[in-house]
């Protein structure tokens, strides 16, 4: 273990409080860890599980899931059924053999850019310990080699 | 791959340069994406300059570019720029995304490898996506020219003016018998004193006698279908077993009725009404309403008074009067259900609801008010004797970690009205015991001077207990307070005759069902959530429905006339345009996977998901959805695609950004 490990990290923001919580960490300049990259939905609720497994399935080492806080949801009260499914997620993840840990929620409002940009360097270093995701022999940098990720059109729509 | 993708990476001066090899990344981009569809990479100084976008555009037309990618700053910022560049040259807009790679690489990484290959991972993330991306159109609906504000306080009545002077139909519905809100209930206004009566009155005789505003007093909304521009909402109006055709509001019904009952509304519990009442005198509209709780008649089927006495021909009270249940079309909606007065019963150790001589705010202000049950006279609870010394505490129930952490913002300068009036009217010894002193607008501050040369004592200190256990004997009879005097770093007890409770504002107990009935959010604290705080402070998340004044947190009446009058102004913008654009970014229903299982029905907040009994499926109205994607992931079967952010398209995004999409590079 000469070299650090640099884990690769999905995060899921929404529209309207976490990637705008992103944008102020950026307008502010604060720094945090690289190893996210971030994909913009419009809600939390929109977030399907299978898209954290393909995430996790495809080389991510952790999955980030952000949203708005609590009663705060532009869309009323979908960020509580983001919050359903992370804690379902979580049990199946520990099913399938994989530290629960390896996916995060966090509430983010627009105004808490530090918070978006200390909670993302606090996970990078999570899941540094934890080392890189051993999912059927994928390093959880790039593609396995042993088992392929399933071709987009063998996903259910 | 039939797709033709450009791929365009921005310098952002040296704000993206500095940090990121943005050469390096579009070459790239055109090398390893190539087999994806990517045709051209190009990096330039300022994309969103008219020379950048005109970049854009003439590779649309020269190269037939199919899909644009522009890795610049935030999406929020120049989304619309590049995608209306791109409508210029003939492309679908919504076949342009944006990959921001300044707020999210180069303005929060120091690391320049790792930000440029984070910036090639978001890019090839954003080619895979947009590669599903599909072309919409936006959806247009017409707006109906009528409007409905519900609740009559001045934020209301202030709205309902606007757009009724603009020449266009409000419909204005209280829950009340009459409009006025809590400011029919002050005597004086801050921070000129002039009367609330003198300035609300003539502003609420305007609103019953608009031509183009229709009032529906003593109502209530209780169902609100369709979406902005094509609102219906049910409204129930209460039986008020008055016949408003012939009633003239002579008054001789309430004056002959014998049942007296506790005003606990509009006169705050300190005066008495009677069982057929108008709640004051200048109500607007004149006609009483029947409470049928206390009328004698609906209790044991005896008296009649008010019919035997009704001068009218034909009879005015009829008691077989039925709720009635109205429909009314909306283009938009806008809210102003105002406040409550926080429950002062809730701080026991304030004693309020056991010593008589505590009052709360309104009970003083309808004391005050020369139409109120002492008719002005500042009395004790035994209504005739004057107080020699008042204690006024502020923040009752507000800044208070127990009850509601926000300042209610109001209660400061309500304070100060009080020790003002206290002093005039009684010549008493004022004390205000506050946490800080908070006036911050327009005259306030000058207010505040004025109490304090006027004599006004004023004690820094949360008040700990108020009691009338007497200690030493000038207590004896007193009320004594508690308090720490932070300032001097003692404890004193003040043994007055009267306490004032500046009690803070809070919600309305119902603010979540009505919010719900609306399809609008509470907040933290129980307020509506605006669309955004500061730039968009009397819109909502739903679009059509406004807010305005208390509903949306505390504030005073300059602001509440401000907040009401903008509401109109967007409303009106809104009727203007006739038909409006939405952002087709929407969720809709493959029939024919459509299992019928009815999971989608109960997750939509907006009620946008019906179920066609007769189909056994459920449908989505576009025009109701606002795009969250909710029902998207919980369907089991699959049948909901959303545009925008179809499974496809952010399937496709991750393994982009983790690099899937490239091919296996030889050793």
């Amino acid at each position: 273990m000469t070299e650090q490990f640099e884990p690769t990290i999905i995060g899921f923001t929404c529209n309207w409080c976490s990637y705008r919580a992103a944008d102020l960490a950026g307008t502010s300049r604060m720094k945090y860890a690289p190893n996210v990259r971030l994909i913009r939905m419009m809600c939390s609720g929109r977030l399907d599980p299978t898209f954290v497994l393909r995430a996790l399935s495809s080389g991510a080492d952790g999955v980030m899931i952000t949203g708005c806080h609590p009663g705060e949801c532009h869309y009323i009260e979908q960020n509580y059924k983001a919050l359903r499914r992370f804690l379902l997620l979580r049990r199946v993840l520990t099913g399938l053999g994989i530290e629960a840990e390896r996916v995060k929620l966090v509430w983010a409002s627009a105004a808490e850019g530090a918070r978006f940009a200390s909670e993302t360097t606090a996970f990078v270093e999570e899941i540094r310990k934890l080392g890189p995701l051993n999912w059927g022999g994928a390093n959880g940098r790039g593609p396995s080699t042993q088992v392929p990720a399933p071709k987009l059109e063998e996903v259910p729509a | 791959m039939t797709e033709k993708i450009g791929v365009y990476v921005c310098h952002c001066g040296t704000n993206i340069a500095g940090t990121v090899d943005v050469k390096g990344v579009a070459e790239w981009a055109a090398e390893h994406l190539k087999h994806r569809g990517v045709v051209i990479g190009r990096d330039y100084k300022f994309m969103c300059s008219s020379l950048g976008q005109e970049l854009v555009e003439q590779d649309i037309k020269e190269l037939g570019l199919t899909r644009v990618i522009v890795a610049a700053c935030s999406p929020h910022l120049h989304e619309k720029t590049f995608r209306t560049a791109c409508k210029n040259a003939g492309l679908n807009p919504y076949l342009c995304e944006m990959v921001s790679i300044r707020e999210q690489v180069s303005w929060v990484h120091t690391d320049k490898v790792a930000a440029t290959e984070k910036s090639k991972a978001a890019i090839s993330g954003g080619v895979e996506r947009v590669i599903h991306n599909e072309p919409l159109e936006p959806i247009r609906v017409p707006i109906h020219a009528d409007t409905l504000v519900v609740g009559g306080g001045i934020a209301g009545i202030q709205a309902a003016l606007e757009i009724a002077d603009a020449g266009y139909h409000v419909c204005l519905v209280e829950r009340e018998p009459s409009i006025g809100g809590h400011m029919a209930q002050f005597d004086k206004t801050f921070p000129t004193l002039d009367c609330a009566a003198c300035i609300l009155t003539p502003k609420m005789v305007e609103i019953g006698s608009h031509p183009n505003i229709t009032l529906l007093t003593w109502s209530e909304v209780e169902k609100v279908d369709g979406y902005v521009g094509n609102f219906k909402a049910t409204i129930r109006k209460k039986a008020s077993y008055v016949n408003t055709d012939t009633c003239t509001g002579c008054g001789i019904c309430w004056e002959k009725c014998p049942k007296k009952v506790v005003d606990d509304v509009y006169e705050a519990g300190m005066g008495i009404r009677k069982a057929i009442y108008r709640p004051f005198a200048q109500a607007v509209p004149k006609y009483p309403v029947m409470d049928v709780d206390n009328c004698t008649y609906f209790k044991n089927g005896k008296c009649k008074a008010c019919q035997l006495f009704c001068p009218t021909e034909p009879n005015s009270i009829n008691f077989e009067q039925k709720d009635e249940m109205l429909e009314i079309q909306a283009g938009n909606i806008i809210l102003a259900t105002g406040y409550e007065l926080f429950d002062a019963t809730r701080i026991p150790q304030y004693g309020y609801g056991k010593l008589p001589n505590v009052f709360t705010s309104l009970e003083f202000e309808r004391m005050c008010n020369a139409a109120g049950p002492t008719e002005g006279k500042i009395v004790l609870r035994d209504m005739k004797t004057t107080p020699k010394s008042v204690i006024v505490v502020h923040c009752v129930g507000s800044r208070d970690e127990n009850y509601n952490k926000y300042c209610s913002s109001i209660c400061c300068m309500q304070s100060l009205k009080f020790a003002h009036l206290v002093m005039e009217r009684t010549g008493a010894e004022v004390y205000n015991c506050y946490i800080d002193i908070r006036t911050p607008f327009k005259d306030y501050e000058e207010f505040y001077k004025r109490v304090l040369e006027e004599g006004g004592h004023f004690i820094r200190g949360k008040v700990a207990e108020i009691t009338d256990a007497a200690r030493l004997p000038e207590e004896e009879g007193k009320l004594i307070v508690q308090v720490e005097d932070t300032l001097i770093g003692k404890q004193r007890r003040i043994p007055v005759d009267m306490v004032i409770l500046s009690s803070g504002i809070e919600p309305r107990h119902d603010a979540k069902e009505v919010g719900k009935l609306f399809g609008i959010a509470c907040g933290a604290s129980g307020w509506y959530t605006e669309r955004h705080p500061k730039l968009d402070p009397v819109a909502t998340m739903t679009e059509g429905i406004y807010i305005a004044g208390c509903v949306q947190g505390p504030k005073d009446i300059p602001a509440s006339v401000t907040q009401g009058a903008a509401a109109a102004a967007r409303v009106l913008g809104k009727i203007r345009q006739g038909v409006i654009s939405l952002e087709p970014v929407r969720a809709s229903i493959n029939e024919t996977q459509c299992s019928g299982c009815r999971i989608c029905n109960g997750l939509c907040p907006f009620n946008a998901i019906t179920f066609i009994e007769d189909d056994k499926v459920s449908s989505i109205n576009p025009a109701l959805c606002q795009g969250c994607g909710t029902c998207v992931a919980a369907c089991p079967a699959g049948a909901i695609s959303g545009t925008g952010f179809s499974d496809q398209q952010i399937m496709a995004q991750i393994d982009g950004l983790l690099l899937r999409n490239l091919e296996p590079v030889e050793a």
